[in-house]
């Protein structure tokens, strides 16, 4: 089966390597493959609006490329990721079941080191070039692992704080802020368990604004590392925790959940890590009118969301095809755009011609959408060693 | 002298059914045992078993495993007989079956998300009773559902189990007569709960107790509602085992696996507790009824038994109200007892997205609830031929085997034989949990019929096949059309069983429900689950109200 | 019409190891019905499902039975012609009278008027003109009672086995009833084995008795 992934990757990367004319033709031969095929794209389906938007791209997918793609919803990306491996189990190196997943982090580097994935095939995807790979450093290095073409990123994320105003009077702009409202206010901010991928982006944030060293989290996490980077983190925590929602015995599981908690009056905060979440709930009736948005002084996390093609997708033009249509800039400011997902583009948009520019100019603006200075800086993730440890550590020291 | 030898359908069965479940078991043994090479796991040890035992809570896991489903079931029982002590001749009447349908169609995952809407700190109770009862602006801030204990989740099941034992109870108690006895209890002075629970329950618990450790097993390992109403810390040990299975680190299979094994120990080890706790009852109970003292305290146990069981029973019918208003609320802040705005724009919506997930249900329904039917009927026909040999105990295994226990290793079948994540594969396992329900419900209506009509058929000349189809089965109408909608309402509720044979490609309403279940827009989880109860419920209902039989064109 | 003749030889029937009878022969013949009495557990019930065909497992039989010289002990109970009478009518409750009736017509009657039309003259025969499309639930026990002679005589057998057909009716309509039973089969001159605990449905057959079960 090895012996298969290198011949496929030496025949693309000799498509590759020839010249515009051949990297067309080679192109060409994707899309005419890709015609007539299903693409099973598996992506958490915990969000509607980007259900929505999924079901929009394989409508459009459907008209221009004959390509049809069905979402297969997931609770927890992994779910996924350990699929392909029972198919990998099962001697299946050639018709799997999922053709594309979106995916980050620490499920990237489990199906990258495993084996598991197909590629790489980004950087053959015409639309690659628009993608901002110098000034969007998380597109080409995810949580620190670099992405060498394995995934192919459409969409950013960035940390937010979503609050009530009705509850919160002035908005806490440092974790000593932060720690000040939650005294004052027992039992009216919680975070998502450790365990999902909302919850433990809390704790990194915070473990960013506090490590002493915060370089150190570039790299693989040690057991001293940890030790010495998290102690502020944990002091911090401890000195909250029981004026959390439940005296910070039970979590949400999730950000919706913890959402759901805020729209239904239970806390005054929720995280996302999409800025135009809050702003699409209120217009959707899930959230209260008065919510608003802010970030942390001193920058937050950001990240890239990235497609990724398992290595037995009988389906992979037309998975490539599909991401390579999410990365087209007329998609990517449909994505943009707050009505359909909010979401900041990918693409770099000095490569971007005029008229590519103008569609995201032309973007309807909205003031409870916050601006890219009210996001201030981007930090960038960890490695996924940290996320993976800290969520153990806070298992293991609140969670019994 | 007449017909098979071997029942053709039995051959069947235990090849397409039972075998499955066999490899499906062995599957998940060999890694919860280390071995599955395909992960680089080669060589049998016991390493899975100490990551699970060393797993932080696991103590509190197996714990909160074991207090569910003993409190869950003891309970259902309690209040199922407490509530036919108190009822008396009435629970045979039609109106009580009625009143049972919708609370028996709903899947368990439709039950726990009405139920979650109803108890949580700022569901529709607090909200009736707030501010002017309980003086709170905002939600309380204490665990009504996924509490630690594990109570949300214990009244979950109790309210799903109750309403089974009892329509189990009912049946049952046809075929003991138990009514000459009870009035003897009551010509000997014992009050009439006390000489229905003295002398008719226990007559009726030894017919009852396939269901009650069919209950027994699922209260152990329920998947669906332990999502739902359920503590995640800590995790009951088959959601534990769910979660390993599902973690990007591969590596947790063989923990996940061990968990899986230990679940199916527990559910053994459990069911065999019962039965020496039945041994102890008997001896106890008995020695106590030859004191020979009148049960006044004993009608008043039977009494707050069914007072409860009724409270159960409106709450279970409440949780599927509290669905229907959520379905049609826009705005609904607490805490206020109604929504400020009602729209139909929640339908609207959910019309759209769940289009596919409502074909796929309605489909895998009709198929697995027809051929679990079809193979019943070919059973039972095959059975009758063959001059009726006792029943067969084992095709209610899959009644008792925890499901997670044996459906990794089936995924790992089903993704060796390619069929994983198609249709098929969910519809066959579907029918795996369909047809011993079918089976349950036709078998002894199908067996009460008289077998000298088939006789009186025959010497008139008409055929088997006559006799099938012009007599057997049309006097047997609604017996089949009961089976059938029970089928369909198994079908509905299969979580699990479509999580893993359908690989997560094969969306229904249970799954969909479940997803969005804590997170999803509560408006949105409200029109799925209130589908997903009201299709069973309405072919129940058509089953309960079907003739007997087709009466003659010409009348 | 030519008389039937129904020839019981050496029949032979047990439970696991337990004989109930054996080497049991005898003739049948249109004129002189045959009593079998006994005790219950007998094999009495038994005896008329060996020689209508509907014996099944824990049973097991040898011997033969000869239908007007022809060796039916092979043949499935609906391809021997032998009809049969049980304690209750078992009249079919999905079906109207007619329908029950016209379900032992002969297929080869065709044609939806004429088998309705065969059937209202068969209801007429026994006093039940008129009832074709009634529910068999709204009859007297006395009505059903003859509905399922009727129907058991429409399918045209040769030879009709009575098992205690009379038990649960009263003692007037009971002794109608055997009269009009015993009538009918005399005037298709069929051979008719009646099993009864009533010595006088014994009297009223008025032919030999045969007594299962007294030697034990």
């Amino acid at each position: 089966m090895k012996l298969w992934i290198c011949a496929l990757s030496l025949s693309l990367a000799a498509s590759g390597a020839a010249g515009g004319a051949r990297a067309d033709a080679a192109w060409d031969t994707v899309l005419a493959k890709a015609r007539g095929q299903t693409v099973y794209w598996n992506a958490w389906g915990g969000d509607e609006r980007t259900n929505n938007f999924i079901a929009w791209a394989g409508d459009e997918m459907s008209k221009r490329y004959g390509v049809v793609v069905k979402q297969v919803k997931l609770a927890d990306t992994g779910e996924a990721v350990a699929r392909v491996l029972a198919e990998k189990s099962a001697g299946r190196n050639s018709d799997g079941t999922v053709d594309m997943i979106w995916i980050n982090g620490p499920n990237f580097l489990s199906m990258k080191e495993k084996g598991l994935l197909f590629g790489p095939f980004a950087d053959k995807l015409p639309n690659f070039a628009y993608v901002d790979t110098a000034n969007k450093p998380s597109n080409v290095i995810d949580f620190t692992i670099p992405v060498e073409g394995m995934e192919s990123p459409w969409r950013l994320a960035q940390f937010v704080l979503i609050e009530n105003s009705a509850g919160v009077a002035t908005s806490p702009r440092t974790l000593h802020d932060l720690a000040a409202w939650i005294h004052a206010h027992p039992g009216r901010f919680t975070h998502p368990d450790a365990k999902d991928f909302m919850g433990a982006t809390f704790l990194k944030q915070a473990l960013i604004d506090l490590a002493p060293n915060r370089e150190r989290l570039a790299k693989p996490a040690t057991d001293a590392d940890f030790a010495a980077e998290t102690a502020p983190l944990w002091a911090w925590y401890d000195s909250v925790r029981a004026s959390f929602w439940r005296k910070g015995e039970q979590f949400p599981a999730d950000g919706p959940t913890l959402m759901r908690l805020l729209n239904d009056g239970e806390v005054d905060f929720a995280l996302s890590f999409d800025p135009a979440e809050a702003a699409a709930g209120v217009e959707a009736g899930r959230l209260p009118a008065t919510v608003r948005v802010h970030t942390l002084d001193g920058g937050s996390l950001g990240n890239t969301s990235f497609v990724a093609i398992p290595y037995n997708s009988p389906h992979r033009e037309g998975a490539m095809a599909l991401a390579n249509f999410l990365l087209d800039p007329a998609t990517q400011a449909h994505a943009q755009d707050v009505r359909i997902l909010g979401s900041y583009t990918v693409l770099d948009p000095a490569k971007l011609s005029p008229e590519q520019r103008k569609a995201f100019i032309d973007l309807p603006s909205n003031p409870a959408l916050p601006t890219s200075a009210d996001l201030g800086a981007v930090l960038l993730e960890p490695h996924p060693s940290w996320m993976t440890a800290l969520a153990q550590e806070w298992r293991r020291r609140y969670a019994h | 002298m007449i017909g098979f030898r071997v029942n053709p359908a039995r051959t069947f069965v235990a090849l397409a059914l039972g075998g499955p479940v066999l490899a499906g078991l062995a599957l998940t043994l060999a890694p919860a045992f280390g071995y599955l090479p395909a992960i680089g796991g080669g060589r049998f040890n016991l390493a899975p078993w100490r990551e699970l035992l060393a797993e932080p809570g696991f103590a509190a896991t197996l714990r909160l495993t074991l207090v569910v489903g003993f409190a869950a079931t003891l309970l259902s029982l309690g209040l199922a007989f407490g509530l036919l002590a108190a009822s008396g001749a009435r629970a045979k009447g039609r109106g009580f079956a009625f009143l049972l349908a919708p609370l028996l169609a709903t899947p368990h995952a439709a039950m726990a998300i009405g139920l979650a809407f109803l108890i949580a700190p700022s569901g529709w109770i607090f909200r009736l009773s707030s501010p002017w009862a309980t003086g709170f602006l905002a939600p309380p801030d204490f665990a009504t559902v996924n509490d630690a204990a594990g109570l949300a989740l214990i009244l979950g099941l109790v309210l799903k189990e109750t309403p089974f034992l009892l329509i189990v109870a009912i049946g049952a108690l046809e075929t003991i007569g138990a009514d000459d006895h009870f009035r003897v209890a009551r010509s000997l002075g014992e009050p009439r709960i006390a000489a229905w629970l003295k002398v008719v329950a226990p007559q009726l618990y030894t017919r009852m107790r396939l269901p009650i450790y069919a209950t027994l097993a699922y209260s152990l390992s329920t998947v669906d509602m332990g999502i739902v109403l359920g503590p995640s810390h800590p995790l009951s040990l088959s959601l534990l085992s769910l979660r390993w299975f599902a973690a990007p680190d591969l590596d947790k299979i063989f923990p996940g696996a061990a968990a899986a094994t230990l679940q199916l120990v527990v559910a053994v080890a459990a069911v065999g507790c019962w039965r020496g706790g039945e041994a102890l009852v008997s001896t106890f109970g008995v020695s106590a009824l030859q004191r020979g003292r009148r049960g006044g305290a004993v009608n008043a146990l039977g009494a707050v038994l069914a007072g409860l069981g009724g409270v159960a029973l409106a709450l279970g019918l409440a949780a599927l109200a509290a669905l229907a208003v959520w379905s049609f609320a826009w705005r609904w802040t607490f805490p206020n007892a109604w929504p400020e705005t009602w729209t139909s724009d929640n339908w609207r919506r959910g019309a759209i997205a769940l289009t596919t997930p409502l074909g796929d249900t309605l489909l895998l329904a009709a198929a697995s609830a027809s051929a679990a039917l079809v193979v019943a009927v070919a059973w039972l026909e095959s059975d009758d031929r063959r001059g009726r040999p006792p029943p067969s105990r084992w095709i209610y295994l899959p009644l008792l085997l925890p499901q997670i226990s044996f459906l990794f290793g089936a995924q790992s079948l089903l993704a060796w034989t390619r069929l994983d994540g198609s249709l098929t594969a969910v519809a066959w396992a579907h029918t795996l949990f369909v047809f011993p329900y079918t089976m349950l419900s036709l078998e002894r209506s199908w067996r009460a019929l008289d077998p000298r009509y088939a006789r009186a058929a025959a010497s008139l000349g008409a055929s088997k096949g006559r006799i099938l189809f012009r007599v057997k089965l049309p006097i047997q109408f609604r017996a089949l059309a009961i089976a059938l909608a029970i089928g369909v309402s198994v079908s509905f509720a299969q979580y699990l069983s479509t999580l893993f044979a359908g690989g997560g490609r094969v969306t229904t309403l249970t799954t969909e429900a479940i997803a969005r279940a804590s997170g999803g827009d509560r408006r949105f989880v409200a029109v799925a689950a209130f589908l997903q109860a009201a299709i069973p419920v309405l072919v129940y209902l058509w089953a309960l109200l079907a003739p007997m039989g087709p009466r003659p064109a010409q009348r | 019409m030519n008389a039937h003749m129904l020839d019981i030889r050496d029949a032979r029937i047990s439970v696991g190891a337990r004989i109930l009878f054996a080497n049991l022969s005898f003739c049948v013949e249109a004129s002189a019905p045959v009593t079998v009495m006994g005790p219950s557990g007998s094999g009495k019930s038994a005896l008329l499902a060996f020689i209508g065909g509907h014996l099944g497992p824990p049973f097991r039989a040898g011997g033969r039975v000869i239908l007007d010289g022809a060796d039916v002990t092979d043949l499935a109970p609906e391809r021997r012609a032998i009809g049969m009478l049980f304690q209750d009518d078992l009249l079919f409750p999905h079906l109207s009278v007619g329908a029950n009736v016209a379900f032992a017509l002969d297929v080869n009657v065709r044609g939806r008027a004429a088998r309705r039309a065969r059937v209202e003259a068969a209801l007429g025969d026994v006093g039940l003109a008129g009832f074709f499309d009634r529910d068999p639930g709204s009859l007297s026990g006395g009505q059903r009672a003859r509905v399922a002679l009727m129907r058991a005589l429409v399918a045209a057998p040769k030879a009709l086995l009575l098992d205690e057909p009379f038990a649960k009716l009263d003692q007037a309509l009971r002794r109608d009833f055997r009269r009009f039973v015993f009538d009918n089969a005399a005037a298709r001159e069929l051979p008719v084995v009646l099993v009864t605990h009533d010595p006088a449905d014994a009297e009223a057959a008025g032919g030999a008795v045969i007594s299962l079960g007294e030697d034990d």
